[in-house]
């Protein structure tokens, strides 16, 4: 950094040193759960508001039923599967950066991890209403768990669906298991700098965390286990949320490109909603000391990584419609780019293929509003990815008489945008509550405070 | 003899450090150290012979293991509890089963690993140390030691000659 450059600031005042010391990072972060604003409860009410007309309009929906949001055949799935695997995507670019990254000792990621795993349980979180709303009957929805009918008739094992019900609620699971873990030791930093209800409270969730040799050594070691269970577990369920598609016969879906090519978008889509999330969390919060412009730049370059090949993908999508050689494969590819959602597939290409482009000049990867466009710009492209899967591939099946069209409803819409409220409002609530950047880890990765000689960590 | 506790508080690692190492040396075994962030160097010194192994790994691979059973289990016991084909696909269709035994290795594993944590950390601790200070989880180490009476004196000594800040029982 050039003297010319402002210091970094910390909230509680006072420009910091070349790096952050130990202490300023405990003050640093616990001024981030200080009483909020009125800036803050405005936001909350907003949101809240937003979320409240997807509620009424959820309830409108199991009044009316399933014909308020659109569904006619062949258009059974629509924007609610569309917006569920959207949301499922979101969530693993959390896991990447929580495990993946730390397997590969990436040390820039200790700061932003936290943010982005709270992110991704708030999206499974999401994504889990959706598969009940879309069920219609939702006080059925106890049927999704395993277990035999009075004929003693177990669900299909070789369903996809029941795979999703498997994948999905391990991801959950230990996603949030690896989340709490990963608290603890920042609960019991909350608790030492707490007092009263507030200490009480913080105290029983630190489960009496104290830092000893005993308690860290075993800590470590189930950490890195952690990452080494989610790391193949994030790449297991997307691919398993794709074969929900791939292993179905429409023209379209059944291919094995499928897998990868899900995996890949999500972490794409992932990325940019950490950014989405992350830029204005770094300036309310001034955390600029932590969350710096080589955060930025390291997501910026794995959003254009990952945009690149999923453009590739694309390429491929087209090429194996037509070497097919199959009829309805190559009409079903072609209605894609010319039928009645042909302008949502070219709005698709261009968020996901040309805007994220702009992150090969180093300028754009640290510019605040061209990342914040373009980030939103790969959300929306990578909702349509969805929705451009879904609706036009069922749309246009093997047999005229079954073709369809699928026009959105008020109802369904209104819970579509009920959901990125409902995930807002848990994430706004999130970063009053707990420490959205990590004590422990960013301390890891600091200069550890040493009386004689050099110390390197 | 009555054991007692004594307890440095640290500024630095390497001072923090030299006292294990110190205390090791004179034969003291039972040190508890307390650490902001989990550190080498106390594990090493703590040990005496680079890094130990922790047992978490074992709670992980028999939860991974007992999963990918189970998995297979439920889903060839079930498919033979009504074996009707359909589809053409063999009754017991492994390749499909792999996807349910693989979730349930991880569900498993994770959850047993869980278990190992607090087995082998010993959490939820409802009464840890009274000697903790809240500073340990801000920017200071500590160094506890259980002693004899008659030793008190020499460890005070040692533990402030090798750099602590403060001393208490």
């Amino acid at each position: 950094m050039s003297d010319a450059e402002p210091r970094p600031r910390s909230i509680a005042g006072g420009a910091h040193a070349a790096e952050p010391t130990f202490a300023d990072v405990n003050r640093d972060v616990l001024a981030t759960l200080h009483p909020p604003g009125n800036l803050y409860f405005a936001w909350m009410c907003v949101v809240g508001l937003i979320l409240t007309c997807g509620i009424l309009a959820w309830t409108y929906q199991i009044f009316y039923g399933m014909g308020a949001a659109g569904k006619r055949t062949p258009q059974m799935w629509a924007m609610y599967i569309t917006t569920f695997v959207f949301w499922i995507g979101i969530g693993h670019a959390g896991t990447l950066i929580s495990a993946i990254l730390y397997l590969f000792r990436a040390k820039w990621r200790t700061s932003i991890y936290r943010g982005s795993e709270a992110m991704t349980i708030f999206a499974v979180l999401t994504a889990g209403l959706f598969p009940v709303i879309h069920a219609g009957r939702m006080w059925y929805a106890y049927w999704l768990i395993p277990y035999p009918n009075e004929r003693y008739l177990w669900p299909n094992f070789r369903s996809p669906l029941v795979w999703d019900v498997f994948a999905i609620s391990t991801y959950l699971t230990i996603s949030t298991v690896f989340f709490i873990v990963g608290l603890v030791p920042d609960i019991a930093a909350l608790r030492d700098a707490s007092t009263g209800m507030k200490r009480r409270i913080y105290g029983m969730l630190a489960l009496g965390w104290q830092g000893t040799d005993r308690q860290w050594r075993h800590y470590r070691r189930a950490y890195g286990l952690f990452a080494a269970l989610a790391t193949p577990l994030v790449v297991s369920v997307h691919s398993v949320v794709s074969w929900d598609f791939a292993m179905a016969l429409v023209p379209g879906w059944h291919s094995t490109l499928f897998a990868p090519f899900f995996v890949d978008g999500a972490i794409f889509s992932g990325f940019a909603m950490v950014l989405v999330l992350l830029i204005p969390m770094r300036y309310y919060f001034n955390l600029y000391a932590y969350i710096t412009d080589r955060h930025l730049d390291n997501m910026a370059k794995l959003i254009l990584v990952t945009g690149l090949v999923l453009t590739y993908f694309y390429i491929c999508e087209g090429f194996t419609a037509w070497y097919s050689g199959e009829h309805f494969e190559r009409a079903s590819y072609l209605f894609k780019w010319v039928g009645v959602y042909a302008p949502w597939w070219w709005l698709q290409i261009f968020c996901n293929s040309v805007a994220p482009l702009v992150f090969f000049w180093k300028r754009a990867r640290t510019h605040i509003p061209t990342l914040y466009v373009v980030s939103i710009l790969v959300l929306i492209g990578m909702w349509f990815e969805r929705f451009n899967i879904i609706v036009p591939g069922l749309a246009h099946g093997f047999y005229p008489y079954t073709f369809g069209s699928y026009v959105p409803t008020l109802v369904d819409s209104g819970i579509i945008i009920g959901s990125f409220a409902w995930f807002l409002i848990q994430f706004l609530g999130f970063v009053k509550a707990m420490p959205s950047v990590s004590i422990v880890e960013v301390k890891e990765t600091i200069p550890h405070p040493v009386r004689d000689g050099q110390h390197h960590h | 003899m009555a054991a007692t506790k004594l307890l440095g508080v640290f500024a630095h690692v390497d001072t923090a450090t030299r006292a294990i190492k110190a205390l090791r040396a004179r034969g003291v075994r039972s040190i508890a150290a307390y650490s902001p962030v989990p550190l080498d160097e106390f594990e090493e010194a703590l040990t005496g012979h680079g890094l130990p192994r922790s047992p978490v790994r074992l709670f992980t691979l028999v939860g991974a293991l007992i999963g990918t059973a189970s998995g297979f289990a439920l889903t060839i016991w079930s498919a033979l509890k009504w074996n009707l084909i359909t589809g053409g696909k063999p009754v017991v269709s492994i390749p499909p089963f792999v996807v349910i035994a693989f979730e349930l290795t991880i569900l498993l594993g994770g959850l047993c690993t869980l278990l190992g944590l607090f087995v082998t950390a010993r959490l939820p601790s409802l009464r840890g140390s009274s000697l903790y200070d809240p500073r340990f989880s801000e920017d200071r180490f500590g160094v506890e030691v259980t002693c004899d009476a008659a030793e008190r004196g020499a460890i005070e000594d040692l533990l402030r000659s090798a750099g602590a800040e403060e001393v208490r029982a």
